[in-house]
């Protein structure tokens, strides 16, 4: 086997050394009843040219070839050579995490700077080094919450939450005592904050709000803000497309208390919606009750700045069961691509690619109301993406036009089976003119 | 800003400490809509500076080649960390996961763009059960303790279902990993810690008085993070199972059991993989991982949803299996993860993945025949399996620590083994070596090490120096966290 360096003859020579004849002697500690007494029944070795060819085969019933309007959680971004070729330097990629600080300085300033350009986006005072993705980071802030406020059981919940992330959500909260009560949408698509003032009394832990929510319309932070002012409800703001904050004004400025979001869409690739990466923030208030690694700067004996993993007391590996999460492992090469992509963009590039984003989808749907009788679900400004109400089965539809190359976008059967004709348009950098115009084109032939 | 001393030695500053410019690394794509002059959001939406800094593409480069210079990686030298199982990555694996057909996959994708990923997965899965022992795998979980929450998750259901909800807390061996008892308590159950007997093994004893009908079950590392296989996990299991509870394997060190024994024989009736241990993908520095879940045929019923079938040769997704408890993430977990141990799996194949096995714990054990005359073994009546467990007790008169001899490999140029943990002895170095390492790297790690061990504890104390920078405060980092560049003091 071409990964394991010593041939038979070494291997001998180190049993001799054990003082054992043979390999099965190093384990008599596992009682012969549940010894396998047969290979595994897994098949047979096989070459990198001929897995190559397989594996080639297998992803090839994508068709990357297609026009794609596909949004809905995760966004398709032209990604700079630089960041894979960066991101992929073996250093990075083959390196624990960096407890050892003398020799994992490249990692830690690296998170370091990671931490400090999602400050600067979200405008929270602080960020982990990140999570697994947003659903599960939602569930997470909500758990954060529960720390602050123990005695109060009111989960508030935007209707316009990613229905993935509420679905997690769900999940998390089951073995707790903690209540979710949905916010509806109005006609415009924003949630009712009206209605969330209503619901909120002393028992309400927190009021979750996807900033650019699930349909694609931006909310009203200011007035969520204002719902909540008086309350001690905290404010978890999320957000799935941080592009957006190139040009949007942040939730760290409208009194977020904690901000989740999905940085996939800061440069990472799709991968069929994995590995992504939660980004996790809050105000200072309640660092301590933070999950995840953070990464901190400090000096070492010689009085020269060096980065190491700090507060670590609030996590498992010393916490244990009074840890502020269980998380370990976390998805800090994906955190390390997310610091190269912004890093490339700067202050210009991320403010021009969210002015080319709004463009394009503006462009979209200003074409689709010329051009065609097609509506849009909800009145309310939107980023990138939008819903349109289609006069057919959108599933039917959206399998006729991948036929003829386009991926038409998100079929919202899918969450609602109710839901015929709901389709989840989304326009990014990577769509041309031509791809836009010619979906008009096909909306237009069905009214 | 980017100074250089002599030889490789360098300064890098904080991409924020470059000097301000117009610069920019990226060109977005060109388009041919004519964008207004301002932004179509209601004015006071719009933001002012946000403070990124504005670099160009060889400034980018250069700065983050040069951090990455700075790190000690796997491919540079022997990262022997206990319980982390540190194997060479294989490069094929970056490849197949760029494959433009796995990267630019949309999950939302209409389903038949995927058949070839689903097919992938499934087929992992059907691999993972196989070698666990397991009835069927669920492949959601973004890294082991994600999985050991599901875990729990799984075994809070089934309890539930048969209505009998007074099981309330999970028993857990002192030597465990932190995460067990921090997964525990997420799920709502109360850990209860099973203190090891004198041989480092589970208590049968202290298992029989702790085992009643409030227990939910047990989390069980093995090996246990002494390296020692638990001799007794037949009675163990049997014990759990006849008092009504469930079996949790840790599979965080399946690298010592592939091909060889499988947790499902054991008695196992739920546990996790690290896929980025035992199944070689890459650590990243600290993630992403992906931690699947195996299962025994009573708890398939509650397995997170999507569930994936195969359904005459065609691989779908069943989102709404009636007593499952959901979703744990969104999507389909870390797949780019994934197709790295599917790519692992399928290159060594039955015998590959056997003889990995026994390269590991030879290689322990050579380690182990290396290194103990010099120092403490604290469980000697058995012998590890793919890890070894010392610690610095024959050193304490030379007033020479785990912490020197930490610092002292790194100035050699190893990564030191973990240190401190388990928690079960004083002083532990739990060392892991692999079977990616030559006999040539064990031999000059062994020697390294015990020269270390006879050195001057004064001369240990300044190492490392042959480093970027020296021993780091992290005392001070706690008392006053700075996060951030922006909260860096000025001057």
């Amino acid at each position: 086997m071409r990964y394991f360096p010593n041939d038979q003859d070494t291997n001998q020579a180190m049993l001799n050394k054990i003082g054992v004849d043979q390999v099965s002697d190093l384990f008599t500690s596992i009682p012969k009843s549940i010894q396998l007494d047969r290979p595994l029944d897994i098949s047979a070795p096989r070459s990198e040219f001929s897995l190559l060819k397989e594996l080639k085969e297998k992803a090839s019933s994508y068709p990357v070839g297609h026009s794609s309007f596909l949004g809905g959680g995760v966004y398709r971004r032209f990604i700079p050579a630089a960041v894979g070729a960066l991101a992929s330097r073996a250093e990075f990629l083959t390196a624990y995490t960096p407890y050892q600080p003398e020799i994992s300085q490249g990692s830690l300033q690296a998170m370091f700077e990671f931490q400090s350009l999602l400050t600067l986006l979200t405008g929270m005072d602080v960020a982990n080094a990140s999570m697994y993705e947003a659903a599960s980071g939602v569930a997470e802030a909500v758990m954060m919450a529960s720390r602050i406020r123990p005695k109060a059981k009111k989960v508030l919940v935007s209707a316009g939450l990613h229905p993935e992330y509420l679905e997690v959500l769900k999940t998390y909260l089951a073995p707790g005592d903690l209540q979710l009560v949905q916010v509806p949408v109005t006609p415009s698509g924003q949630t009712d904050l009206e209605a969330l003032a209503n619901l909120l009394d002393s028992d309400s832990l927190c009021s979750i709000l996807q900033v650019i929510n699930f349909f694609g319309v931006i909310e009203d932070q200011a007035k969520h803000q204002q719902a909540l002012e008086g309350s001690k409800t905290l404010n978890i703001s999320v957000m799935s497309d941080l592009s957006a904050l190139g040009l949007l004004k942040p939730p760290g400025d409208f009194g977020a208390d904690i901000f989740v979001g999905e940085a996939q869409s800061l440069g990472l690739p799709l991968s069929y919606g994995g590995p992504n990466l939660g980004v996790f923030a809050c105000k200072n208030a309640y660092l301590r009750k933070m999950p995840g690694r953070l990464v901190g700067l400090s000096e070492d004996t010689h009085g020269k700045r060096a980065f190491c993993l700090t507060l670590s007391t609030r996590e498992q590996h010393i916490r244990r069961e009074k840890a502020t999460s269980n998380i370990c492992s976390n998805q800090a090469h994906c955190a390390l691509w997310v610091t190269i992509y912004l890093s490339l963009l700067g202050e210009q590039g991320i403010r021009e690619l969210a002015e080319l984003n709004l463009g394009l989808a503006d462009y979209a749907a200003t074409q689709i109301s010329e051009k065609t009788r097609i509506k849009r679900r909800f009145t309310g400004s939107v980023y990138n993406e939008f819903v349109l109400d289609l006069p057919c089965n959108a599933t039917l539809w959206i399998d006729k036009l991948m036929q003829e190359g386009i991926l038409a976008g998100v079929d919202l059967s899918r969450f609602d089976q109710s839901d015929e004709g709901g389709l989840l348009v989304c326009f990014t950098e990577t769509n041309s003119k031509e791809e836009i115009d010619l979906l008009v084109s096909k909306l237009g032939e069905l009214a | 800003m980017t100074a250089s001393k002599p030889g490789l030695g360098f300064e890098e500053s904080l991409i924020f400490e470059y000097p301000d410019s117009k610069n920019r690394g990226v060109e977005l794509p060109e388009t041919e809509i004519d964008l207004p002059e301002s932004p179509l959001l209601d004015p006071s939406w719009v933001r002012g500076k946000i403070g990124l800094p504005n670099l160009s593409e060889p400034e980018v480069v250069r700065h983050f080649t040069r951090l990455s210079q700075w790190n000690f990686s796997l491919d540079g030298g022997f990262y022997p960390l206990g319980s982390c199982t540190m194997k060479y990555n294989p490069k094929f694996h970056e490849t197949a996961a760029a494959i433009e057909g796995f990267a630019s996959a949309h999950p939302y994708a209409p389903p038949g763009c995927n058949q070839g990923i689903k097919q992938l997965l499934y087929e992992l899965e059907q691999d993972l059960a196989e070698i666990s022992g397991m009835d069927a795998v669920s492949l959601q979980p973004a890294a082991g303790s994600h999985g050991e929450m599901l875990g729990l998750m799984l075994i809070r259901a089934y309890h539930q279902d048969r209505g009998d909800v007074k099981r309330t807390k999970i028993l857990i061996p002192d030597s465990a990993h932190g995460t067990n008892p921090s997964s525990a308590a997420i799920c709502n159950f109360e850990p209860v810690t099973l203190v090891s007997g004198g041989n480092g093994l589970i208590d049968l004893g202290a298992l029989d008085k702790a085992m009643d009908d409030t227990v939910a079950g047990i989390m069980i590392t093995n090996p246990n993070t002494c390296g020692l296989f638990e001799t007794q996990i037949v009675e163990v299991c049997d014990l759990v199972h006849q008092r009504g509870g469930l079996v949790y394997l840790d599979g965080a060190n399946m690298n010592a059991l592939v091909g060889i024994t499988r947790p499902g024989d054991m008695g196992a009736d739920v546990l996790h993989f690290n896929t980025h241990k035992t199944f070689s993908t890459p650590h990243g520095g600290g993630g992403p991982g992906a931690g699947p879940v195996g299962v025994k045929s009573i708890l398939v019923p509650y397995l997170p949803t999507p569930i994936l079938r195969d359904q005459g040769g065609k691989i779908i997704l069943d989102h709404s299996p009636e007593k499952s408890i959901g979703k744990v993430r969104s999507f389909y977990g870390n797949v780019g993860v994934l197709i790295r141990a599917w790519a692992y799996i399928k290159t060594l194949g039955a015998s590959g993945l056997k003889e990995m096995t026994c390269s590991a714990v030879t290689n322990a054990n050579y380690l182990l025949a290396l290194l103990q005359d010099e120092f403490d073994v604290p469980f000697p009546e058995q012998r590890p399996m793919h890890e070894v467990l010392l610690t610095d007790k024959k050193q304490q008169d030379a007033h020479i620590t785990t912490m020197d001899l930490a610092k002292g490999l790194i100035e050699n140029g190893f990564h030191p083994p973990t240190i401190y943990f388990p928690l079960v002895v004083s002083g532990a170095m739990l060392i892991e070596p692999t079977e990616t390492e030559s006999k040539q790297t064990l031999d000059h790690f062994a020697d390294t090490l015990i020269k270390l061990s006879k050195l001057e504890a004064s001369t240990l104390q300044q190492f490392p120096s042959a480093v970027p920078v020296g021993r780091v405060d992290e005392v001070l980092a706690a008392r006053k966290p700075i996060l951030s560049a922006a909260s860096i003091p000025k001057g």
